[in-house]
């Protein structure tokens, strides 16, 4: 029968029952690989359940450094019988069922074009341990331990991890080697060692890049970008946003001498509030932000508004998840462009920026707190849950010791003493940005009342038709400027010329690099352009006319980003072709280069009267 | 309303306050609320007591919602800055702006539709969280800005001008913001100053959540017979428990009372409240006793009015959570970014 072969370059997936404790077991797998010098991808597929549901954990092992999800599984840990059937399904002709064989299976169990590796966890777990979470937890280990020895793993670089985690443990420490050492003896005295013909073989291929999740990364943005208030509720994927915002300020922002804290963060009751929170701490001059998701966005939606009209600062992480009420939302999408870009109700347009990876939602995110005063309007950061909720390999942070916050436009009181002209929502710069005052800047100049759409220049009321178009189109202005100043697009070219190009943004970037690999190599040649941000540069109309059809490649249904994209820029929407992922997983390499593949060639038939004729 | 300008110039001999402004340097802007209208007389007591506080008027920040309550926080302390946010959510916005500057005082404006109905969860959240502030509902129970629906607060059975009966159980916010933690909790009536004047400078001395329910007619769709807020039912059943003198600094009182018929409290910043009593003993420290008596006061159908409940020494969110003394919106870059030597460390816990 036919083994996969292949050395630093598979996927394996681990098929758990959530809470069982697999998760720190399989992350340890997936980081012992990566101290070999060889980058891993993780991802974390869980439903909305805290015990007893399914959950699965897919490691691609990439000594090329993919770390997009590559779709296909080469062997499966099945240790939850509930999704057997559909697990065994899953795995490639000629890839590997590592299973607990300790009951008898039915042959029909099984499939004959696949390898079967038993090991019996559970019989060695209970002649060794007596205590039922014992039994559970350390099952785990000891099947690390078996896979260690079928894919060549170096056990010291796993008896490391062991040692940093349990630094100072050491009752914990040796009963982790120990189980360790009881899957690896188990597998050493009964099994092929050539069974597995998957491999893993130290490289250097990881270099100084840093493992660590969006959502973390995003936190310690927050925090280097000098956000002081943080208002939040709790909703997957981004609650661990607040919370490593929280574990970060504990560590960094407290006054050395009395102790005290240099950040607020209040777990709101409900994401009105949260946003209410932003909003009033940016009028008031601190720097603020709100993590959330989807639903969080919808009931932010009036206040969004508000602050743009009103033209306060806040910044919104949306971590990014599938539609309304609970289950698809534990899965990832990319699916709020829309519902953010033009949040609220009347004429509203928000800056929204797009990280690819943990990376970029560090920066970002500070970034963000930047524009958010320099602008003086909401920025959103979109990331999602596959960005957000997974670790990622990325290039590390990186801070300039000489960058300090851009607070933007903000009259003093010795400016207003200086006798400069205050108007709060005055252009005096023709970048369509007005000065404002924090309140209590001075005891008789720069106070104004604040409100949404009805003011003139000096924030007096009126409700004269002529002062709300004049507002307006400063505020359009203001969008304009933005489009300048928000992280423009990066255009990745083919080295032969092409009249197809592709747009992208966001977590879609591992995969989308990946697929033009692939599309390359198979002698098709398209440009590419990543859009890190809304509004869109001039550049993202100039590449699109540079092309005959661009593909848009989204993980939505409706071609969200493809229908801003019609909307901001006067375009014939022919050439704009949706590509198309939205059922919950992370969209794949293999799945785009297909779909394009698949459309080029409809794009080059050549029609049947021309062929006749 | 009028349409007549206010004057710029004051006269030579209005007298200055220890601040050195005149009442009128507390006044806002011309209202436009409605002759006679119990939110005119509610801006009126807030800008006798921002002058006799001695308040600097661009230290105050005021917020409101949505409704004709919300509009007032423009006819009161012009030299401050003001915010009208959305309706039901001041709260929130109030919330945050007192995280950003704790030095501040903090006036949040709202009426019984912004407070009780649309934004009843966000009340309830910012009594808990201790926001210190004064928490002022102009409560007339009725909808004005959108003429004449019935509010949350608007009592069983209480008549609407076109005379329909309310059917809905009232929310009485006295009642649930004493249950949810605020730390001062008084009500009154807008045509008794002499009530109300004390009552709000006493809720702006104190360090932690004041919420004041004041009963505020609406002269256009809520002062006819049958209804439960109009000044002459507000008149009739008003049962006063006590009167407050609201005396700054830390001198002990010395004036001789009869025995029984005044006690004093002192607030953490060291203001004193002597209370006089009327009628009745009532300790307005004791919760449980506030609480009862409150219920009593609805049961027997009438407007239980004064300080209803105080806690002398509250805490405040920002002792909540321990934040520095100096304000949060100045700290800048050195405070708060904790640059690349940090970042080195946190990359290499990353690896």
């Amino acid at each position: 029968m036919k083994a996969l072969a292949a050395v630093n370059d598979f996927v394996v997936k681990f098929a758990n029952v959530n809470g069982s404790g697999s998760a720190s077991a399989n992350e340890l797998f997936a980081r012992s690989i990566l101290r070999m010098g060889v980058p891993v991808s993780p991802r974390n597929i869980f439903p909305s359940n805290i015990q007893g549901l399914p959950t699965w954990y897919e490691v691609r092992v990439t000594e090329k450094g993919y770390l997009g999800r590559r779709g296909g599984v080469d062997m499966m840990v099945a240790m939850n019988p509930q999704t057997w059937a559909e697990d065994v399904q899953e795995i490639e002709p000629g890839g590997y069922l590592f299973y607990d064989s300790t009951k008898p299976m039915p042959s029909s169990a099984f499939r004959e074009d696949i390898n079967i590796v038993g090991v019996p966890l559970t019989a060695i777990t209970n002649a060794t341990y007596t205590d039922a979470r014992q039994r559970q937890l350390f099952k785990n280990i000891i099947y690390v331990g078996a896979l260690s020895i079928l894919l060549d793993i170096d056990p010291e670089e796993i008896k490391k991890l062991f040692g940093e985690q349990f630094r100072g443990k050491e009752k914990l420490l040796d009963s982790n080697v120990k189980a360790l050492n009881l899957g690896r003896d188990w597998a050493t005295q009964h099994l092929d060692p050539g069974l597995v013909k998957l491999k893993v073989r130290r490289a250097n291929s990881v270099g100084n890049r840093i493992f660590v999740e969006g959502n973390n990364a995003a936190a310690l943005g927050a925090v280097y970008g000098g956000a002081t208030v943080c208002a939040w509720y709790p909703i997957t994927p981004s609650s661990s946003l607040a919370e490593a915002f929280q574990a970060h300020c504990k560590r960094l922002r407290h006054d050395k001498e009395s102790g005290k804290a240099k950040y607020a963060i209040v777990q709101a009751e409900d994401e009105l509030a949260s946003i209410g929170i932003v909003i009033g701490a940016g009028w008031n001059g601190s720097r603020a932000f709100t993590s959330t998701s989807g639903p969080g966005i919808s009931l932010m939606t009036e206040f969004i508004g508000l602050a743009s009209f009103a033209e306060v600062p806040a910044v919104i992480v949306n971590v990014q998840r599938g539609g309304p009420s609970t289950g698809m939302p534990t899965r990832t999408q990319q699916s709020d462009l829309l519902s953010c870009a033009y949040a609220s109700n009347g004429d509203t347009k928000h800056v929204l920026l797009f990280p690819e990876d943990p990376r970029e939602c560090f920066d970002f995110t500070a970034d963000a707190l930047d524009l958010a005063d320099r602008l003086q309007t909401p920025v959103f950061v979109m990331t999602d849950l596959d960005i957000g909720m997974n670790h990622r390999l990325c290039e590390p942070f990186v801070w300039d010791d000489k960058r300090a916050f851009d607070r933007g436009k903000v009259m003093t009181a010795a400016d207003l003493d200086a006798g400069k002209t205050f108007g709060r929502y005055l252009d005096v710069d023709g970048d369509g940005i007005p000065f404002r005052t924090y309140p209590a800047t001075h005891p008789t100049k720069g106070s104004y009342f604040t409100r949404g759409t009805t003011k003139d220049e000096f924030a007096r009321y009126s409700e004269e038709g002529a002062v709300y178009v004049r507002n307006m189109e400063r505020l359009q202005k203001k969008f304009d400027t933005a489009r300048k100043i928000a992280p423009q697009p990066l255009r990745y070219s083919s080295p032969k010329a092409t009249r197809y190009g592709v747009i992208y943004f966001g977590s879609t970037s591992p995969a989308m690099a990946e697929a033009l690999d692939h599309l390359e190599e198979a002698g098709s040649h398209v440009n590419a352009l990543r859009v890190r941000a809304f509004p869109f540069a001039q550049s993202v109309e100039d590449f699109i006319h540079e092309h005959d059809k661009v593909f848009v490649v989204e993980q939505n249904r409706d071609g969200q980003l493809r229908s801003m994209i019609m909307n901001e820029f006067t375009l014939d929407a022919r050439k704009l072709v949706p590509v198309l992922h939205y059922d919950g997983t992370p969209i794949t390499a293999r799945f785009i280069a297909a779909d394009i593949a698949k459309k080029l060639a409809q794009f080059k038939v050549v029609p049947f009267e021309k062929a006749a004729s | 309303m009028t349409y007549i300008a206010k004057p710029k110039l004051h006269h030579p001999s209005l007298v200055k306050n220890k601040a050195g402004y005149t009442r009128r340097d507390y006044e806002g802007a011309v209202s436009t609320l409605c002759a006679g209208c119990g939110h005119d007389s509610i801006s009126a007591a807030i800008i006798q007591a921002c002058y006799e506080l001695d308040i600097l008027p661009h230290q105050v920040a005021k917020l409101s919602g949505i409704g004709c309550s919300s509009k007032a926080p423009t006819y009161f302390v012009g030299a401050s800055h003001g915010f009208n946010t959305v309706h039901g959510r001041m709260p929130s916005v109030m919330t945050g702006a007192n995280l950003a500057n704790r030095d501040l005082i903090y006036m949040g404006v709202s009426g019984d539709g912004d407070s009780a109905s649309i934004g009843l969860g966000q009340f309830a959240h910012i009594m808990r969280r201790g926001v210190n502030m004064t928490y002022i509902v102009m409560n007339n129970g009725v909808y004005g800005l959108t003429k004449g629906q019935f509010s949350a607060t608007a009592d069983k059975g209480s008549v609407s001008k076109k005379g329909v009966a309310n059917s809905d159980e009232s929310i009485d916010l006295v009642s649930l913001a004493i249950l949810m933690g605020a730390t001062f909790v008084g009500r009154s009536f807008s045509g008794d100053k002499h009530q109300l004047v004390p009552l709000i400078k006493a809720a702006m001395a104190h360090k932690g959540a004041a919420f004041l329910d004041v009963i505020s007619p609406c002269v256009a769709f809520n002062n006819h017979a049958g209804s439960t807020k109009s000044y002459d039912y507000v008149r009739e059943h008003n049962e006063a428990l006590n009167r407050i003198d609201f005396i700054e600094g830390r001198e002990e009182i010395t004036t001789q009372y009869a025995p029984g018929t005044m006690t004093t409290v002192q607030q953490h910043d060291g203001s004193w409240l002597r209370l006089r009593k009327l009628g009745e003993e009532y300790d307005p420290a004791d919760k449980i006793a506030a609480m009862k008596r409150v219920q009593e006061g609805l049961a027997a159908g009438e407007v239980v009015t004064g300080l209803l409940y105080i806690d002398p020494t509250p805490k405040d969110l920002h002792h909540h959570l321990n934040t520095v003394e100096a304000p949060l919106n100045t700290l800048n870059t050195p405070d708060l970014c904790p640059g690349p030597a940090a970042l080195d460390k946190i990359n290499a816990s990353l690896r």
